[in-house]
């Protein structure tokens, strides 16, 4: 597991946190049933306060990312394929809602895009 | 969880300060920062907790007892590394640890040793001939090897060189990984705590001007810049520590949503260090601009 944290970014530390262990879970690096640091484990470790860790694992908690189990620790929760799939979606979704709205701002066509697109999902 | 540490309206009037109704609470497992400018009461609050002076009213509960009538219970629980340095200077450590381990029943030599060990410490040195930062260092093996579970510390940090500063800000850490633990820690050097700290506690003049988590406060104020002409009056209400200059201001606010609704794109926004609300909150609306 990788966090990298930066203090230039405006996103809060739990934020910060929380993405990247969610587009870890997202892309497969972490999969369900791996075991995350403790809270505390992760506030010494990262230097951050221990309210601070505990906010980014509430979130994905939340989110059905991970699970806690008292005396155990937090693990990676069971993904639904399905809600998982949606999820990876979603995030495809939004990224590419930004690349349309910047499309439209400097008139770039549908069909262009679509071209553009062709071209490089053929190439990766 | 019953807290750590409890504060309730604690007064304690002197001839040219007065400390007026502090109330704060550090929850068990958690780090709090206790800041304010010097002369603000923060060395008073930590003296009273440690039931050194006396006060005018208010409690203080310690693991849930009275820091008055289970004195002598709570404090062999309690670490306390302060300023000042009160060890015996003609004595080697290993000869001041004999005289103050006996007053602890949970006085553990093994761990002693291994703090030792950890902060580079050597036994046989005399304590005069410790740096500052030793000095420091020492006090915290002495409180931590009689299993103390709350650590009061006095700027702790006050004339540390930075290295050292986050060397101790390390050792902490290590000791938060124990949740029953609570540290206080009082400081004007606030980059120390805006890391690590859970839980702030602002005092100015002798009066809590907030307590909450970091992470609340954090969130709670923005700075605000823009030209002097959104300056009206319903505005500056909303605002504090206006500071006006010949381009623009700047202020404080902690009424985040009115004011972006009122002014939205016109000024700019920044989430604040804790120094500048420390700064923001303390001073009085001026205007900097030449005359």
């Amino acid at each position: 597991m990788h966090i990298i944290l930066s203090n230039a970014s405006p996103d809060p530390i739990y934020e910060q946190i929380r993405q990247q262990i969610r587009s870890q879970i997202l892309h497969g690096d972490l999969s369900s049933g791996d075991a995350l640091p403790s809270i505390r484990n992760l506030a010494q470790q990262l230097q951050i306060s221990v309210i601070t860790s505990k906010r980014a694992y509430e979130e994905l908690e939340r989110d059905g990312f991970i699970e806690t189990v008292s005396g155990k620790g937090s693990f990676v929760a069971v993904q639904n394929p399905e809600l998982l799939r949606e999820k990876r979606m979603s995030l495809i979704e939004n990224r590419l809602a930004e690349i349309v709205r910047d499309s439209i701002i400097l008139g770039v066509s549908l069909e262009e895009l679509r071209e553009m697109l062709e071209i490089l999902y053929k190439e990766v | 969880m019953e807290p750590i540490l409890a504060v309730q309206n604690l007064s304690r009037a002197f001839k040219d300060f007065k400390l007026d109704q502090v109330s704060l609470t550090l929850p068990r497992g958690y780090i709090m920062g206790l800041v304010g400018p010097n002369g603000a009461g923060k060395t008073t609050t930590i003296k009273l907790i440690m039931n050194l002076i006396r006060r005018d009213s208010g409690d203080i509960f310690v693991f849930g007892l009275d820091n008055r009538t289970h004195q002598k219970e709570i404090k062999q629980k309690i670490g306390f590394v302060y300023d000042e340095n009160y060890f015996y200077e003609n004595v080697t450590l290993e000869e001041m640890k004999q005289i103050v381990a006996p007053f602890y029943q949970d006085w553990d030599e093994r761990l002693f040793r291994k703090y030792l060990m950890d902060f580079d410490l050597p036994p046989r040195k005399k304590i005069k001939d410790l740096s500052r930062g030793m000095k420091t260092k020492f006090s915290l093996a002495l409180a931590l090897s009689h299993r103390a579970e709350l650590i009061l510390m006095d700027e702790p940090t006050s004339g540390l060189d930075p290295i050292f500063r986050s060397e101790l800000l390390e050792i902490l850490q290590r000791e938060m990984q124990d949740d029953r633990k609570g540290i206080l820690f009082s400081t004007h050097i606030t980059s120390d705590l805006e890391k690590i700290a859970d839980y702030i506690c602002f005092i100015n003049n002798g009066q809590v001007v907030f307590t909450n988590t970091w992470d609340k406060i954090r969130e709670e104020y923005l700075i605000v810049k823009g030209p002097k002409e959104l300056l009206h009056q319903p505005v500056r209400d909303l605002l504090q520590g206006i500071r006006e200059n010949d381009f623009g201001f700047e202020a404080l606010t902690d009424k985040t949503d009115k004011i972006k609704s009122l002014l939205d794109d016109r000024a700019v926004y920044e989430h604040p260090s804790l120094d500048q609300i420390i700064v923001f909150t303390g001073r009085r609306d001026g205007d900097v601009s030449a005359h």
